[in-house]
């Protein structure tokens, strides 16, 4: 498949909890490929916490 | 000085090197770390919390997919920073030359070792993949930032 002929378009999110690019190739109307990279910025985190008596 | 009540900073890290066991706990075949993998699953599925295990419920599937996923890149040793233990993979989690035509927005990290127990899951803006690559790279490996995090 001849690359020039194929319509690339590439796409964006930047938030706070990730920065997300993607690029897609399409022959007319049938999307033929689609890759993505995510890159998380926030995590989950669990909080530790000691009790108190009484 | 004076005293102080603490969750001690070296508890949290040593948690994440599995050195305690305050109940019941498996008999480990070694001293090596875990192996850990990461599966996709759909915009419709449920995964949260209350997950305790990798399931293959709701999870994707597609050309070049296998059931349960990929192998996370070794976590790097468990460290602290201020009260925070914390680690994080160290290299991106690759799904390549896969198509997964319906969308998905969460990755389910669980330890492969131990009973496909459940770690962690991660959410991110819905996608698909068409005969190419997803790849998730990792947030800094530092207090504010790792992926798993004892604060």
């Amino acid at each position: 498949m001849d690359e020039a002929l194929l319509r690339k378009v590439e796409g964006e999110i930047d938030n706070e909890n990730e920065h997300t690019t993607w690029v897609e190739y399409w022959d007319g109307e049938e999307l033929v490929h689609r890759s993505v990279h995510v890159r998380l910025k926030k995590s989950v985190f669990a909080e530790a916490i000691g009790g108190s008596f009484g | 000085m004076a005293n102080s009540q603490a969750m001690m900073t070296s508890f949290k890290q040593d948690l994440l090197n599995g050195i305690h066991a305050f109940g019941t706990t498996v008999a480990r075949g070694g001293t090596g770390a875990d192996s850990f993998k990461a599966a996709l699953y759909l915009t419709s599925a449920s995964i949260g919390a209350a997950t305790t295990a990798y399931s293959a419920t709701g999870e994707v599937s597609g050309t070049g997919y296998t059931a349960g996923g990929v192998a996370v890149p070794a976590f790097a040793a468990p460290a602290t920073s201020g009260t925070t233990a914390f680690t994080t993979p160290g290299g991106s989690i690759v799904y390549t030359t896969v198509t997964l035509t319906t969308a998905f927005d969460c990755v389910l990290i669980y330890n492969s070792t131990q009973s496909n127990k459940a770690v962690s899951s991660h959410t991110f803006g819905a996608q698909t993949v068409t005969a190419g690559t997803l790849t998730l790279t990792m947030p800094s490996n530092d207090a504010t930032n790792g992926l798993e995090r004892i604060a």
